[in-house]
């Protein structure tokens, strides 16, 4: 996972609420095994139609979309499964923020461990960015800052060790190894207590 | 004696092998950790980025469903494709390496593994339970905590028996009342997120409380905690009592005798203390309830069967009624259905079969409407085959499937063609959730097998009066 610290790019916004992962990729494209490759499946049933055609009208397909990383979405958005080809498809596809006003659970924690930044701002900031799609706007991780179109700013929380695993690219997996003295104490006493509180 | 607790709480302070610091969150330990084939293959991977094993394979325990055929063709597996077999054969490398277990396809043991949990008593009250899928919340019907996570966090768990966890908050849901005749925990669990919002539950854990909850049996507990996560929570509890503890004797890894009393008096201390206090409280009334059918594209978008559709609200009702072709102002009723899908963590185990099949017994489906039944396991295939259910089922016009995921994710070949509307016992109605373009109205088993009859959205009500 690669560091990030701040993100400067034009936005795509899909204003919709409750964006389900089925949606961010439907089912039948996890049949693989690898984590690369998936940001052709990125909203496929939106992107195309029934036909494979790229449908002209979807924010992600219009030509100022091109080369955007920052994706401001509607409320409650990554409901729905579990899936991490969610954050995988969306990092594949080259985004590295999702603004919102509300992300759901296991999404925001499935992003921050694939370096997605989960921004989620006040509404009336949110309005903002939704009203000017293709604004030129700078996501700041260690601020926890965005900056706005119109010239203000508004901030967004990150629990403490999520903004470090983004600012350093470092995941939970090497903290948990690390503290393997205190796993294997907990683990001896909860194997004696046949492990029920 | 401290402070009054929360069921929760008291999972919490058992499984905290290192408390949060000011710069990190809490270590909790997972005492059961359940893998599948489609969500496990990239944590393996990264097992084998890092050089590292399984921590505890004793504590882990694999199934194939969601990808798999549910059909045979000269009884081989009709695998959709070579990925899907591939994620299988994955599956059996991997485990075979770490010495995990695995229920392979046809063995006594494989199922949907939020039906395999509870069955083989692998699902505990006051344990963790984790899986790579969001419907692991199933399994706090018994009071435990379980949640899905992503495929980083299983390969975490997989290294280390351990997950980095915020603590969430807490919702106590009271359900009040008595379920109606044909009103059954599916009807609930739909009532309450359409009532607070396929959110409401968003950064909390629920607990289910009150005398409508206690009243249901294990197997309506699961239903009602499997949709936790439609109302936007990852966990959903019930405290365990009497009915737990007589679902869980004599299953195959639970300790009998002493060992069960023992148990017994453990979890009995489980349940919130008189005087704990929740974050947030909400109050529903379960007497009220007539058998519910969604007319939308998420789980909140839901009516009475006898009510008409409502108005849209805003620009995504509009949406959703124009995904669904659904005129609102009208019940739902008398919607002709393609396919009606029995089947799925949120409604395939052996009470569902049985209420779908005195709904069926003696009648026939409607011929334009294929009707198909998915076990959640082998071994509620086997049950309801020796209670003569899947007589019953066949001679209703119905398919009779091996068990798995099947139309729930639409991953295995099973799926609607787009504009097919299914009325399905499942737990999402997304677009497109059952097959690119589909239309999914979500309902109970008995709303289901009435609608597979009358070739419609029906009222199972009339079909079940003796």
């Amino acid at each position: 996972m690669e560091p990030v610290v701040r993100i400067a790019s034009r936005t795509v916004v899909l204003p919709a609420d409750n964006v389900d992962t089925d949606q961010i990729i439907p089912a039948r494209f996890l049949t693989g095994t690898r984590r690369d490759g998936l940001g052709a499946s990125l909203f496929a049933d939106w992107r195309r139609d029934g036909a494979g055609e790229l449908r002209a009208d979807f924010p992600l397909n219009r030509p100022e979309a091109a080369g955007a990383r920052i994706l401001v979405a509607g409320a409650n958005f990554g409901c729905g499964s579990s899936r991490e080809h969610a954050p995988w498809a969306l990092t594949d596809y080259g985004f590295a923020a999702v603004v919102s006003p509300s992300i759901a659970d296991i999404f925001k924690g499935n992003a921050v461990r694939n370096g997605l930044v989960p921004v989620e701002i006040e509404p009336a900031a949110h309005r903002e960015l939704v009203s000017r799609p293709g604004a030129e706007i700078v996501i700041d991780v260690e601020t926890g800052t965005v900056s706005l179109p119109d010239g203000g700013s508004a901030r967004f929380d990150l629990p403490p060790f999520a903004r470090r695993c983004l600012l350093t690219g470092r995941g939970p997996l090497d903290f948990l190894l690390e503290q393997e003295a205190a796993i294997l104490r907990h683990e001896q006493g909860k194997d004696d207590r046949a492990e029920t509180p | 004696m401290g402070p009054p607790r929360t069921l929760f709480d008291k999972i919490w302070d058992a499984h905290e092998a290192v408390p949060a610091g000011p710069d990190h969150p809490a270590v909790i330990y997972v005492d059961t950790h359940l893998i599948h084939e489609v969500t496990s293959p990239q944590a393996f991977a990264l097992l084998r980025e890092r050089g590292l094993r399984v921590r505890r394979p004793d504590r882990t325990w694999a199934t194939v469903d969601h990808s798999i055929p549910t059909r045979f063709v000269e009884g081989r597996p009709a695998f959709l494709n070579r990925a899907t077999r591939n994620q299988v054969e994955t599956l059996e490398r991997n485990c075979g390496e770490h010495g995990i277990p695995l229920f392979r396809m046809g063995d006594p043991g494989q199922g949907i593994v939020h039906v395999i949990g509870p069955e083989l008593g692998l699902t505990q009250p006051g344990r963790t339970i984790v899986c790579g899928d969001s419907h692991t919340s199933t399994h706090g019907a018994f009071g435990a905590w379980a949640f899905g996570i992503g495929t980083t966090e299983v390969a975490q768990v997989l290294a280390t028996q351990c997950l980095l966890q915020e603590r969430p908050r807490t919702l106590g849901i009271e359900i009040s009342g008595r379920l109606g005749a044909g009103v059954s925990a599916k009807d609930l669990i739909l009532g309450v997120i359409r009532r607070f919002g396929v959110a409401a539950g968003r950064g909390h854990v629920i607990e289910y409380r009150g005398a409508a909850v206690r009243a249901l049996d294990m197997e309506a507990r699961m239903t009602l905690c499997n949709m936790s996560i439609e109302a936007g929570a990852r966990a959903g509890l019930i405290a365990p009592d009497e009915t737990t503890f007589a679902y869980l004797e004599g299953k195959e890894h639970v300790p009998s005798g002493d060992g069960f009393a023992g148990l017994v008096a453990r979890w009995s201390r489980l349940p919130t203390d008189e005087g704990a206090a929740f974050d947030r409280v909400l109050s529903f009334d379960a007497g009220s309830l007539e058998p519910m059918v969604t007319w939308g594209t998420n789980p909140g978008m839901s009516c009475g069967i006898s009510e008409a559709v409502p108005a849209p609200a805003d620009a995504e009702e509009r949406a959703a009624l124009d995904y669904m072709g659904i005129e609102a102002g009208r019940p739902l009723l008398g919607r002709p259905a393609d396919v009606v899908f029995i089947g799925s963590c949120t409604n395939a185990r052996i009470s569902d079969l049985r209420a779908a099949a005195r709904v069926l017994a003696g009648r026939r489906t409607n011929p334009a409407t294929q009707l198909l039944v998915v076990p959640g396991s082998a071994q509620v295939r086997r049950q309801a085959e020796a209670e003569g259910l899947d007589e019953v089922f066949r001679s209703a016009g119905a398919e009779w499937r091996a068990p798995g995921c099947s139309m729930c994710i639409a991953m295995n070949g099973d799926r609607l063609s787009p504009k097919e509307l299914a009325v399905s016992t499942s737990n999402r109605n997304f677009e497109g959730r059952q097959g690119p373009g589909g239309r999914t109205v979500l309902a109970s088993p008995v709303t289901a097998a009435a609608s597979a009859l009358a070739g419609a959205v029906a009222d199972p009500r009339p079909f079940l009066q003796d």
